[in-house]
C-alpha cells in the first residue's frame, strides 16, 4: 500500500496539478486560435503579468494586514483576473489589432506576438529583477497530511492547500466556460465565429465584441493558471515562458480552437509528465519478492531521467503534428 | 532603392565608428566579429524565411549543433578516455542504436507479411518501445562509466583545425535539419513554428544533459581559435592593446571571406532560375506545384541550406569566445533576436538581412551599457529631489535590451513591414 | 417607394472597380432575380448591398436612407439578410444554434420566429439537435435560410440558393422562395439557373461587365430573344 499511495502523491496529485494549469492555459491559446487564426505566444506573458499583479495584490492585503482564512492569493484572484483582462485587451487594441486592421497575416500576427512577449518580459524584469518571490512569506503554506496508516501504509497521502484549491477552482471554471459556450448568447456566437468567421459576420454577430470577449477570458484564465503555478511553486519572471510549449502542446494535441480538447489535451501532457520521469521501481518493489535474482529491478526505472521532463511535452507535440495533426478533438487542419 | 540601401549602410558605418570611439576598438571589434556571425545565421534564416517562405523557431538548436560540433573538431584530443573501455562502450551503444532502428524499419514494414491496421500500429510502437529500452540499457552505463574518472569525463575532442569545426557544424546541422525538415515541412506556418521550436528545445536538453559527448554544464573551454591568439602576438613582441586588435581582426577577416562567399554564391543563386523557382513556391506552393515542380524536395533543400548556414555560425560564435556552454542558449538570444534581424533588415533581401544583422546586433549589445547611464542620469537626478535613487541599476539594466527587442520588432511590423532594406520585386516590363 | 434602391452603384475589392453602375430596384412584394455571365458582377452586387466590400460611387437606399458601406450588423436589424453561397452554415454548431445565430441582434424573444422557421422546413425540427455538417446539402440550405429568416427581415439576398443541388431539391428551395415572398419578404438572388427562376420572378436583371443590360419582369426577359440569345443559352 505504500507503493500506492507513493504513486498517488507523485503521479496522480501532481500531473492533476500539472494538467489543470496546462488546461487553463491552452484554453486560452485554442480560443484565441479559433477567433483570430493566429498562435499566441504572448499567453505566456498574460499568465506571467496574471500571477505578478495577483502578487502585487496580495503583497498589498498582507501590508494592510487583512488576513484571510485560505491563501491570499485566492482570495485576490478575481481582482487579478480582472485586471489580466483588462491587460489582455489593450495588448490587442496596442498592437494586434492594427495589424488585423491592416489585414496581416496570420504570420504577422504570430511574429507579433513575440515581440510583444520580448517587452512584456523585458518589463516584467526590469520592475521585478531576476529573483523568485513566494506568495506564503506572510503565512504559512498549509500542507495536509493524511495517514493512511489504516489501509497499511506507512507514508501518509500529503496534497497542498493551494493544490486542493487549484484543483476546485480549475473545475469550477472549466464548468462555467462550458455553460458559458453552450448556454449563452455570446458563448455560442463565439463558437459560430470560431467555426465559420465570414458567416458570423454576415448573420450580424458583432465580431468585434466577440473578439472583446475571447480577449477577457483568455486573459481571465491565463492569469488564473499563471497565478495558482506561482502559488504551486514560486513566482519569477519566467514563470510560464518555460512553459508555454507544453501549454501548446496541450492545445494542438487537444484540437487547435477546440476549448474541450484543450482540457483533454493539459490533462494528457500533465500526466504524461510525470508519468515518464515517475521511478516504477517504486511502485514495482515489491515484486522484488518473487522476482528471481538476476530480474531484480534497478534502483530507477523511469522512462525518460528527471532532466528531461519537458522534452516529453515536445516529443508528444511533434508525434501528433506527425500522427493526427488536427489533435484528438479534430480542430484546425494543417 | 540602390540609394536607401546606400544611405543606410553609411549610417551603419558611421555608427560603428561612433561606438568604436564611446567604447573603445577592442570592445568594438569582438562585436564586430560576432556580428558576422550573426549575420551569417541571418542569411541562413533569410534563405529559410525570405526565399522560402519557411518559418524556422528553432535557430538555437542549429547553433548549438554547430557549436558542440566545433567543440568537438577542435578541442585538443583526450587521452584517458581513448584509453579506457569508454571506446568500446560506446560502439556497443551504436551497434544497440543501429539493431534497433532496424527493428522500427521492420516493424513498418510489417504490412508486407500481412500485418496491417492496429496491428502495425501496435507492433510499431511495441517495436520503437523495445528500441528505446535496449539503446537506453547500453548507453547508461557507457554515459556513467565515461563520466566517471577511468573514463575521463567525457570524450574530448579530436584537435582538428577550428575551420574544419566549422565545416562539420554545417555538416551535422544539415543532417539535422534534413532529418527535421523531412517529419515537419508538410506543416502548416503555424504548427511548423511550433514544432521546430519543440525540437530545438529537445536539442538543448539533450546537449545540456549528455555530459559525457558535450560535458554539459560544466562547460568546455578553451575552445582554440582558428587565427592567432592575442597571447600569440604578444609572444611576438607585442603590446596588449594592439595584439588584442591584431588578433580579433584576423578572425574579422577570416569571418568576412566566409560571409562572403556565402554572400556571393547565394546571391548567384537567388538571381538565377533556382531563385525564381523558390519565390515561385513560397508566393503560391500549389500554383508552383501544378507546374511540374517538386514542391515539397525544393522545401527541404532550402531548409537544409539555411540550417547549414546557422550551424557554421553557430560554430563561428563558439570559436570566438572559446568557451561552449549549452545552458547560455535562449530562444530569446538565439532565435527571436535572429528574426528580428531579418525581418528589421528585410526579409527576401540578403543586403537587408546583413544590415539588421549588425544593426540588431550592435543594439543588442548597447542597449545594457546605454540604459544603465539613462538609470544613472535618472537616479541622480530623483536623488537631488529627494525620491532617493534607482536601486539595482545593474541587473535592471541587463534586462532592458529584452524589452527594446521586443520594442524593436512591434515599431517595425506597424510601420515597415518589409523591413528597412525590402526585397525588390522585378516585374516584366 | 422601393424597399431597396440601387442607383448607379460603383465598386470593388480595392483594385478595378468590379461594379460601374448596377441599377436595382426592388418592391416588398417582389421577387427580384439577378442574372448574367460569369463575372458580371452579381454575387459582388449582393456583397456590396451587405457591406462586403467598398461602394466608391452611388448610393444604395433602404428603410430611406443610403446604407452604402455600412456593415451587417447594422443591417442586420434594418431588416436585411443574407445567404452566401457557400460555407453558409456553422457545420459544428446544433440546428437550433445555427438559427439562434441568425437572431444574434435580436434582443426581443424569438421563440416564435423559430417556430415560423421550423413551420416552413419541418424536416429542421427533427433534425434541430444535429450538428449542421451532418445534414444533406438541401437540408443545409434550408438551414442557412431559416438562419437567415430568423432577423425577421423586410429583403432576404441568396446568392445562387440552388448551387450544388440535385433538381428535385433545386424546384424545392425555388419553392420555397415564393412561400417566403408570399409572407412579405421581398427576395434579391443571384441565379445560375437562370431560365428557371426568372420564370417566377417578378423582377429580372441582366448583368454584364458591371452594369444593367437588361430589366424586366422576368416574363419579358425570358421571351427577348436576344436576352435569350446571349445569356440564356439560346
Amino acid at each position: 500500500m505504500t507503493e500506492l499511495i507513493f504513486f498517488t502523491n507523485q503521479v496522480i496529485i501532481s500531473g492533476l496539478v500539472l494538467g489543470c494549469i496546462y488546461a487553463l492555459g491552452a484554453i486560452g491559446i485554442t480560443l484565441i486560435f479559433g477567433i483570430l487564426r493566429f498562435a499566441h505566444f504572448a499567453h505566456s506573458e498574460l499568465m506571467t503579468g496574471g500571477a505578478f499583479i495577483a502578487f502585487l495584490l496580495a503583497s498589498a492585503f498582507a501590508a494592510w494586514g487583512i488576513v484571510t482564512p485560505i491563501p491570499t492569493g485566492f482570495v485576490v484572484l478575481p481582482i487579478a483576473m480582472v485586471l489580466a483582462a483588462i491587460m489582455a485587451l489593450g495588448i490587442d487594441k496596442g498592437f494586434y489589432a492594427p495589424l488585423r486592421k491592416r489585414g496581416a497575416k496570420p504570420v504577422t500576427l504570430l511574429i507579433a506576438s513575440i515581440g510583444v512577449t520580448l517587452m512584456i518580459q523585458g518589463l516584467i524584469r526590469l520592475f521585478f529583477g531576476a529573483g523568485s518571490y513566494s506568495f506564503f512569506e506572510h503565512e504559512p503554506k498549509e500542507v495536509f497530511r493524511f495517514d493512511m496508516a489504516g489501509i497499511g501504509s506507512t507514508r501518509p497521502l500529503v496534497i497542498t492547500e493551494p493544490q486542493v484549491l487549484m484543483i476546485l477552482v480549475t473545475l469550477v471554471s472549466v464548468l462555467a466556460l462550458h455553460f458559458f459556450l453552450t448556454r449563452s448568447r455570446l458563448g455560442k456566437a463565439m463558437r459560430a465565429m470560431a467555426d465559420n468567421a465570414d458567416l458570423a459576420q454576415v448573420s450580424g454577430i458583432n465580431t468585434a465584441l466577440v473578439v472583446r470577449v475571447t480577449w477577457i477570458i483568455a486573459g481571465a484564465l491565463g492569469c488564473m493558471a499563471g497565478t495558482m503555478l506561482a502559488l504551486d511553486v514560486t513566482l519569477k519572471p519566467d514563470l510560464a515562458f518555460n512553459i508555454i510549449l507544453p501549454i501548446f502542446a496541450a492545445a494542438i494535441v487537444g484540437g487547435l480552437g477546440q476549448a474541450y480538447g484543450a482540457i483533454a489535451g493539459g490533462m494528457l501532457i500533465g500526466f504524461a509528465e510525470t508519468l515518464a520521469v515517475f521511478n516504477w521501481t517504486m511502485l514495482l518493489r515489491p515484486l522484488n519478492a518473487i522476482l528471481p535474482d538476476w530480474m531484480q529491478l534497478p534502483p530507477t526505472l523511469a522512462l525518460v531521467p528527471t532532466e528531461y521532463k519537458l522534452t516529453v511535452a515536445f516529443v508528444i507535440l511533434v508525434v501528433t503534428l506527425l500522427v493526427r495533426p488536427t489533435g484528438i478533438f479534430k480542430g484546425a487542419s494543417s | 532603392m540602390i540609394q536607401r540601401s546606400l544611405t543606410l549602410f553609411g549610417g551603419l558605418f558611421c555608427l560603428i565608428l561612433l561606438m568604436g570611439w564611446v567604447m573603445g576598438m577592442p570592445f568594438t571589434s569582438s562585436r564586430l566579429v560576432e556580428a558576422a556571425a550573426y549575420a551569417l545565421i541571418a542569411l541562413g534564416l533569410n534563405i529559410q524565411w525570405g526565399y522560402g517562405g519557411l518559418f524556422n523557431f528553432g535557430i538555437m538548436g542549429f547553433l548549438m549543433v554547430g557549436g558542440a560540433a566545433v567543440t568537438f573538431i577542435s578541442y585538443p584530443v583526450n587521452p584517458v578516455f581513448w584509453g579506457s573501455e569508454g571506446p568500446m562502450m560506446l560502439g556497443k551503444a551504436l551497434l544497440a542504436f543501429a539493431a534497433g532502428a532496424l527493428l522500427v524499419y521492420a516493424a513498418r514494414k510489417s504490412d508486407r507479411i500481412g500485418i496491417t491496421g492496429k496491428w502495425k500500429m501496435a507492433l510499431t510502437v511495441l517495436a520503437w518501445f523495445v528500441a528505446y529500452v535496449f539503446y537506453r540499457s547500453q548507453l547508461d552505463p557507457a554515459a556513467a562509466y565515461i563520466e566517471s574518472a577511468a573514463g575521463g569525463g567525457w570524450i574530448g575532442g579530436l584537435g582538428g583545425h577550428p575551420v574544419l569545426g566549422w565545416l562539420f557544424g554545417g555538416v551535422l546541422a544539415a543532417g539535422i535539419a534534413y532529418v527535421v525538415g523531412k517529419i515537419c515541412l508538410g506543416l502548416r506556418t503555424d504548427y511548423l513554428a511550433i514544432a521546430t521550436i519543440g525540437i530545438s528545445e529537445i536539442i538543448r536538453a539533450l546537449i545540456k544533459n549528455m555530459d559525457w559527448l558535450t560535458r554539459g554544464t560544466l562547460t568546455v573551454s578553451p575552445i582554440p581559435w582558428p587565427t592567432p591568439l592575442p597571447q600569440e602576438f604578444q609572444a611576438g613582441g607585442m603590446n596588449i592593446a594592439n595584439s588584442l586588435l591584431g588578433a580579433r581582426a584576423s578572425y574579422l577577416l577570416l569571418a568576412l571571406v566566409v560571409l562572403g562567399v556565402v554572400l556571393w554564391l547565394i546571391s548567384r543563386a537567388y538571381a538565377g532560375p533556382w531563385g525564381r523557382m523558390m519565390r515561385s513556391i513560397r508566393d503560391n506552393h500549389v500554383a508552383a506545384s501544378s507546374m511540374g515542380k517538386n514542391v515539397t524536395a525544393r522545401q527541404l533543400e532550402i531548409f537544409v541550406f539555411g540550417s547549414v548556414l546557422m550551424g557554421i555560425g553557430g560554430a563561428m560564435l563558439v570559436s570566438f569566445v572559446q568557451i561552449f556552454d549549452p545552458s547560455s542558449y535562449q530562444p530569446i538570444n538565439h532565435t527571436f533576436l535572429i528574426w528580428v534581424m531579418v525581418i528589421v533588415g528585410g526579409a527576401g533581401n540578403n543586403w537587408g538581412a546583413l544590415f539588421g544583422a549588425v544593426l540588431m546586433w550592435l543594439i543588442w549589445v548597447v542597449s545594457e551599457p546605454l540604459s544603465k547611464t539613462v538609470f544613472e542620469f535618472v537616479s541622480s537626478w530623483s536623488t537631488q529631489f529627494g525620491w532617493g535613487a534607482i536601486p539595482e541599476i545593474e541587473a535592471r539594466s541587463a534586462q532592458m535590451r529584452v524589452f527594446v527587442l521586443g520594442l524593436v520588432i512591434t515599431i517595425a511590423l506597424r510601420f515597415a513591414p518589409k523591413g528597412l532594406i525590402p526585397e525588390v520585386v522585378k516585374r516584366e516590363t | 417607394m422601393p424597399l431597396i434602391e440601387l442607383k448607379h452603384v460603383v465598386g470593388g475589392y480595392g483594385g478595378a472597380p468590379i461594379l460601374n453602375g448596377v441599377n436595382i430596384a426592388i418592391e416588398k412584394t417582389d421577387i427580384g432575380v439577378i442574372v448574367g455571365p460569369n463575372g458580371a458582377g452579381k454575387s459582388t452586387t449582393l456583397k456590396a448591398i451587405f457591406g462586403l466590400l467598398k461602394v466608391t460611387g452611388g448610393t444604395i437606399d433602404f428603410g430611406g436612407e443610403n446604407i452604402a458601406n455600412s456593415l451587417p450588423d447594422k443591417l442586420v436589424p434594418k431588416g436585411l439578410s443574407f445567404v452566401p453561397q457557400e460555407k453558409n452554415v456553422f457545420t459544428s454548431m446544433s440546428v437550433e444554434e445555427n438559427l439562434e445565430m441568425g437572431a444574434f441582434t435580436r434582443t426581443d424573444d424569438f421563440s416564435s420566429t423559430m417556430e415560423w422557421v421550423y413551420e416552413m422546413f419541418p424536416v429542421l425540427r427533427e433534425k434541430r439537435r444535429q450538428p449542421a455538417g451532418e445534414l444533406s446539402g438541401g437540408q443545409r440550405q434550408m438551414v442557412a435560410m431559416g438562419r437567415a429568416l430568423m432577423s425577421k427581415p423586410t429583403l432576404l439576398m441568396l446568392d445562387e440558393p440552388s448551387a450544388g443541388l440535385s433538381p428535385r431539391y433545386v424546384i424545392e428551395i425555388f419553392e420555397t422562395i415564393q412561400r417566403v415572398n408570399k409572407e412579405g419578404v421581398g427576395i434579391l438572388m443571384v441565379e445560375q439557373n437562370a431560365r428557371q427562376a426568372l420564370a417566377f420572378a417578378s423582377k429580372g436583371f441582366v448583368l454584364a461587365s458591371g452594369q444593367n443590360r437588361f430589366t424586366g419582369t422576368g416574363a419579358e426577359l425570358i421571351a427577348d430573344p436576344e436576352v435569350a440569345k446571349s445569356f440564356l443559352g439560346g
